[in-house]
């Protein structure tokens, strides 16, 4: 099985007729993701290479029964765009625009929790999610993931996502679902949740997950793992080396005071039993011993 | 971006937060004409984005011309923590009767913001919270919601502030929240608040961090960013559009995407060298951002080799090989690079740069095999 999206989800794109949606939702498509519809005010009735669009999602989801939305759109629209998914009836939403403010996502996120309680939003900011042979919402290339499990990946940073995955495919290591919740400081998933979901996935056997320095997510995750995971976690914390004070490029990468370092985490990851890693290849070699000894 | 305190006091005034007369100066005599113009005592302060400068010698009190001449002299080329003086920020002294903090920033695990308040104000609030916790009056704010002075009212008794402070707080924490959000604040903290002895309440320092991510909507910040980057190279780097921050080691890191770069500058350093940089170029950087990339390393004189860490998602790592190709032809880069090309396309891109390898342009396989060659090339 896969967690959040499998070959089953219909898929629509907000932006699909932007340069990114149309090359993303496109090849998201072109890797068997039902992508059923895109949505572009005022351009209701056209199509992008046989895709439909209409004018709003409350009309694309009537028309195909949609219930994911691939939110590809600029930041100063994004919020709107993701709110319009919940009120439209989508139940998953995917946001991949960077440089949304701080201040809009945090409103976004409460408004979702509180008016739209059975959303989940992953991202912005994300890479997207990938069920390896079933579905594909987001910016990853298909090629570099391999289906079948046993492994699940969860991944706050977008490259290190694409690592990941490569170090495991590279070991002939299948993956069941690989989720990219993204670097931002109000993220709508988080650690938990995909570990979470993991733990409830029969097919999901052992987790990767990797962190990074700034806020305390991992600590938390820490927690979480100690009491209620009972698969093998391999984790991997990027920016051990970081300077204090400085945001490392994500807008929620940074070291305040002695808080967010990528030692803490690792050393609470550590202390919840979790096998940590110096680097991604160290990390993918890890979870091939672990594979390899189920 | 973070703010000099002169420009926080400026846009906390925007927001109606009262602070005290002043203006900036570059110069003694610039210091000398504000003092005349907003009235003895003045605090002469010194510009700098680093913490202690009062300590370190950076803030004094002037009571005459001559002592303004003496303190801004001194101030004005001061070495604090690294960060020279340029600038003063000369304001009309207040007297203090008490010295309160407010903040209010983002807390990032409730996903709500948080207002911090404090009646034991003028030291730094993590020695507050450290020493005495329940001096704090934690406040939760619903970000749909927002901060109404009713409930800053509540917020200001919770804290125990002075009661003749009380509803001027309440009203200027109202403001300082506004600023906070509209103005689009990671941080926006007052430290200290002070009240003055005939029952003023108002800001004496201003310590504001504003979210680039929202500058789309607040063309005002311009002025801000002429003296944002103390670092030429940083400058140089956002005249490119590039994610770049300095650092001290020896060797010039490019990654594309943040978490990559992070771990690159991990590997360096676990493989035992030191990264020069940060520099992300981004998602989908093409040719000529991977050009600009390698100018800016080149102007670092303290870097002795260059690793260009690629994993192609949306970046096409053929464009990233011709990107290489095109800095070479630009300008003469003085040191090896050791590239690791894999992803979108990684193929296509080791081809395009196989006729040119040479001891000074160099491909290995993983990020680990890169790591060590570009260390072991820095470090001989």
């Amino acid at each position: 099985m896969s967690i959040f999206v499998d070959e089953n989800t219909k898929v629509i794109v907000q932006g699909l007729t932007g340069g990114q949606g149309r090359f993303h939702g496109l090849r998201n498509r072109d890797y068997g993701t039902k992508v059923v519809g895109g949505v572009t005010p005022g351009k209701g009735g056209s199509d992008v290479d046989g895709v439909p669009v209409f004018n709003t999602v409350k009309e694309a989801v009537a028309a195909t029964g949609a219930t994911a939305s691939f939110v590809v759109v600029p930041p100063k629209f994004a919020s709107a765009a993701i709110l319009e998914a919940a009120e439209g009836g989508i139940t998953f939403i995917v946001c991949i625009t960077e440089g949304i403010p701080a201040q809009d996502e945090a409103i976004t996120y409460n408004r979702l929790v509180e008016e739209f309680p059975g959303v989940r939003l992953l991202g912005p900011n994300c890479p997207g999610i990938i069920s390896p042979g079933k579905c594909n919402i987001g910016i990853t290339s298909g090629d570099i993931a391999l289906a079948g499990g046993p492994v699940g990946i969860v991944s706050r940073s977008g490259t290190l996502t694409y690592q990941a995955l490569y170090e495991l495919s590279q070991q002939g290591i299948g993956q069941t679902t690989c989720v990219g919740i993204g670097g931002d400081p109000v993220p709508g998933t988080n650690f938990i949740d995909c570990l979470a979901a993991f733990q409830a996935d029969p097919e999901t056997l052992a987790v990767m997950m990797i962190g990074e320095i700034g806020g305390s997510e991992e600590e938390r995750a820490a927690e979480w793992i100690k009491t209620n995971m009972t698969k093998p976690v391999v984790s991997y914390i990027a920016g051990v080396t970081a300077p204090a004070g400085r945001k490392m490029g994500h807008a929620g990468a940074i070291i305040s005071g002695s808080k967010g370092t990528a030692q803490a985490k690792m050393d609470a990851l550590a202390a919840a039993g979790v096998y940590v890693c110096l680097n991604p290849t160290e990390a993918g070699q890890k979870m091939g011993e672990i594979v390899k000894a189920l | 971006m973070d703010l000099f305190e002169y420009q926080g006091k400026q846009y906390f005034a925007r927001y109606g937060i009262a602070v005290s007369p002043g203006d900036i100066a570059d110069t003694v005599d610039q210091a000398v004409a504000v003092a005349e113009r907003v009235g003895y005592p003045v605090v002469v302060k010194a510009q700098v984005k680093v913490g202690g400068r009062g300590k370190a010698g950076g803030v004094k009190l002037a009571h005459d011309v001559d002592e303004v001449r003496l303190h801004a002299g001194n101030i004005l080329g001061l070495d604090i923590k690294g960060h020279v003086v340029h600038r003063l920020w000369v304001e009309r002294s207040s007297d203090i009767a008490k010295e309160y903090y407010a903040s209010f920033t983002l807390d990032r695990q409730n996903k709500t913001h948080l207002g911090m308040l404090s009646a034991q104000g003028g030291v730094e609030i993590e020695v507050v919270a450290e020493e005495n916790p329940d001096a704090i009056a934690f406040l939760a704010i619903d970000p749909v919601r927002g901060l109404d002075v009713e409930t800053a009212r509540r917020w200001v008794n919770d804290a125990e502030l002075d009661e003749a402070a009380r509803e001027q707080a309440a009203e200027l924490l109202v403001n300082l929240y506004e600023c906070y959000t509209k103005g689009d604040c990671d941080l926006a903290e007052i430290n200290p608040l002070i009240l003055t002895p005939d029952n003023k309440v108002h800001a004496l320092d201003a310590k504001v961090t504003l979210d680039e991510n929202a500058s789309f909507r607040h063309p005002e910040w311009e002025e801000f960013r002429a003296d944002e980057f103390e670092d030429p190279r940083e400058k140089l780097a956002k005249e490119k559009g590039l994610n770049y921050i300095g650092l001290d080691g020896t060797v010039g890191i490019i990654a594309n995407g943040a978490g990559l770069a992070m771990s690159t500058l991990d590997v360096v350093n676990q493989v035992g060298g030191t990264a020069a940089n940060f520099l992300d170029i981004g998602g989908g950087a093409n040719a000529d951002v991977m050009a600009s990339a390698l100018e800016v390393i080149n102007t670092d004189p303290k870097v002795k080799a260059i690793f260009v860490n690629i994993f192609g998602g949306i970046t096409r790592v053929d464009e990233v090989a011709n990107g290489v190709l095109e800095a070479l032809s630009r300008v003469e880069i003085s040191t090896p690079i050791v590239l690791r090309l894999d992803g979108t396309n990684a193929l296509e891109g080791r081809a395009i740069l196989a006729p040119h390898l040479n001891d000074s342009l160099i491909t290995e396989p993983t990020m680990l095999d890169a790591a060590r060659r570009v260390v072991s090339l820095a470090n001989a």
